[in-house]
């Protein structure tokens, strides 16, 4: 995802004499190319988070987009405060890039994970929060990012993720709008960010025991796409969210909330990760499976929870 | 156009203080000795230095000030109205229900004011990012942050300032109001600053001592910024909390009081009385 999205932007950038790119001194063997093309467009800030969202906040407001980039927690948590006073409250072009959401740097230890961003940046104020599900969803919507008018959190992984997109499903891409990339009426999975792969591959799963999954990439988490949920709710029983987030105010949070105000409404089960830090490290695979959602598991409670009812 | 004085400064300061006095007095809130603390600063930038436009105040080459001490926006407010920004009757309704004009200023409504204040330790770190803007688009505005000294606790304000010098700021002009007592004590009890020149010019920063009550003083220093090619400039400004009333001056407790009946009588008799 990272190479995606430096892709994206170093090509936009040619074009677009507004955008900067400001990082917190990380990058290193990923934005040289950038940096060596657009050398006054490119600051490294230093280890330096909260002034360097002040100064891209400056940079906006003098008519620039500008795009800051760090580690999730460092971009998000050490600088909250100047997020909501600097870019929200004055609703600025800035794109706040956080790479390794969730558990993407599963092995460098619990300063790295990032479980609880979405939900952080979601009640902000003019905040609007994209978690691309693989990197042709990064490439749509740092493209899209260029013409909106409010902040934009982007909540990266990291690298090698698959391509699971094609040309079509990715075609009419839009911030805040839902994509459906397969077809199914038993039951809907709804997931954000990289857990768009861990669905394609439950979809597989169930489709071998003979249940049709209707796959759908929430890539905006806020705005939440509620026509696409309603509809999801109308067809079929059962909806499942999938996120690599803990279970306050990320994509269950927002999904519960649509289907709260229905008179009639679907089953809703949610599969995130807990609200604790962990004890032992490992690969993100391994902790997925270790806090129960990796894709045999979730699959195995699909399973139960559609067959009890 | 004539070039405002010295003299013109020190008079338009005292209407201010006054006016700003009235004001907090009737609203029954907002931060008087921080505000008597920056007037004469104010009061040089709006009308002396500042090069503004009043018909657009958004224009692309004014000069930028943001008041990072955000709680001195009573004076701002004040002299941004005097200057003409808005009509000073507005001010009528500071801190009233359903006013723009709050206890710290908001950048949504009020013309001039171009940053949201009120959090110790942004504004420079915004005028950064303005100052770097300015040198990239080639355009001539200057970046004024005034800055208080307890913000000066913050470590993003030393994250600003060696990033400023990093980058060769020239064009950014900071200004700390070192009155040498913040919201719970003196500044050498809570936390010391001293050397403060020291500190500010081991970061990179050009380095000015003035008088922050003396108006000739601060409008040599602000018109000769750039003081060195390629640093930031920093005017350390000595400063009185609660400057032009007695019985305010140094004190911590009218960082929070607004004054009765008979304190402001006194304190108008001591500002020259009601000129109008």
């Amino acid at each position: 995802m990272r190479n995606a999205f430096i892709n994206v932007l170093t090509e936009l950038a040619r074009k677009d004499k507004r955008i900067y790119l400001l990082t917190a001194d990380l990058g290193f063997m990923v934005f040289e190319k950038f940096r060596d093309e657009f050398k006054e467009r490119f600051i490294n800030m230093g280890v330096a988070e909260s002034n360097m969202i002040g100064v891209a906040a400056g940079l906006a407001l003098s008519r620039k987009i500008v795009f800051v980039y760090s580690i999730v927690p460092f971009v998000i948590y050490r600088c909250l405060e100047y997020i909501r006073n600097d870019i929200c409250y004055h609703n600025l072009k800035v794109r706040i890039v956080g790479v390794g959401g969730g558990y993407s740097y599963g092995p460098q230890g619990a300063t790295h994970h990032a479980l609880e961003d979405i939900g952080v940046m979601s009640v902000l104020p003019n905040m609007n929060v994209i978690c691309p599900g693989d990197p042709l969803e990064v490439e749509a919507s740092v493209r899209a990012s260029i013409d909106f008018q409010c902040p934009v959190y982007l909540r990266l992984g990291k690298s090698g993720e698959p391509k699971l997109h094609n040309n079509m499903t990715i075609r009419d891409f839009r911030i805040g709008k839902g994509i459906q990339v397969y077809k199914g009426d038993d039951l809907t999975l709804i997931s954000t960010g990289s857990m768009l792969q861990t669905a394609v591959e439950v979809r597989k799963l169930l489709k071998k025991r003979g249940m049709e999954a209707r796959v759908i990439s929430m890539h905006t988490v806020k705005p939440i796409d509620r026509e696409l949920i309603l509809t999801c709710a109308k067809k079929t029983k059962f909806i499942f969210s999938l996120e690599e987030h803990g279970p306050n105010g990320g994509l269950a949070s927002a999904v519960a909330f649509v289907l709260a105000g229905l008179e009639k409404t679907c089953h809703f089960y949610s599969f995130n990760t807990p609200s604790r830090f962990v004890e032992k490290v490992g690969t993100k695979e391994y902790l997925l499976q270790k806090v129960g959602i990796s894709p045999d598991a979730i699959t195995r409670k699909i399973v139960s929870k559609m067959g009890c009812i | 156009m004539k070039k405002i004085t010295a003299e013109f400064c020190n008079k338009k300061a005292r209407e201010i203080r006054r006016d700003t006095l009235y004001m907090v007095a009737k609203a029954k809130g907002g931060h008087l000795g921080a505000a008597f603390s920056c007037i004469d600063i104010l009061t040089v930038l709006y009308f002396r230095i500042l090069k503004i436009n009043l018909k657009n105040p958004r224009d692309i080459n004014r000069d930028r000030f943001i008041l990072s001490k955000g709680h001195a926006a009573n004076a701002l407010y004040v002299t941004l109205a005097k200057r003409g920004f808005f009509k000073e009757s507005l001010l009528k309704n500071f801190l009233k229900d359903g006013s723009i004009f709050a206890t710290h200023p908001s950048s949504f409504a009020i013309a001039g004011v171009e940053f949201l204040s009120g959090s110790l330790g942004h504004g420079l770190c915004v005028g950064v990012g303005m100052a770097i803007a300015a040198k990239h688009n080639h355009l001539k505005y200057k970046v004024y942050v005034l800055i208080s000294d307890g913000e000066c606790d913050e470590g993003a304000t030393w994250e600003a300032i060696l990033s400023a010098s990093h980058f060769k700021l020239d064009n950014l002009v900071v200004i700390v109001d070192y009155n040498k007592i913040q919201a719970f004590g003196r500044v050498k009890d809570v936390m010391e600053l001293e050397p403060f020149k020291d500190k500010w010019q081991a970061f990179g920063a050009s380095v000015r001592e003035v008088d922050g009550h003396n108006h000739s003083q601060l409008i040599s220093a602000l018109e000769d910024a750039p003081f060195t090619d390629n640093k930031p400039n920093v005017i350390i400004a000595h400063t009185i909390k609660g400057k032009g009333v007695s019985f305010m001056e140094d004190s911590i407790e009218w960082h929070y009081l607004t004054p009765n009946k008979e304190q402001l009588k006194i304190a108008i008799k001591e500002l020259g009385g009601r000129e109008k």
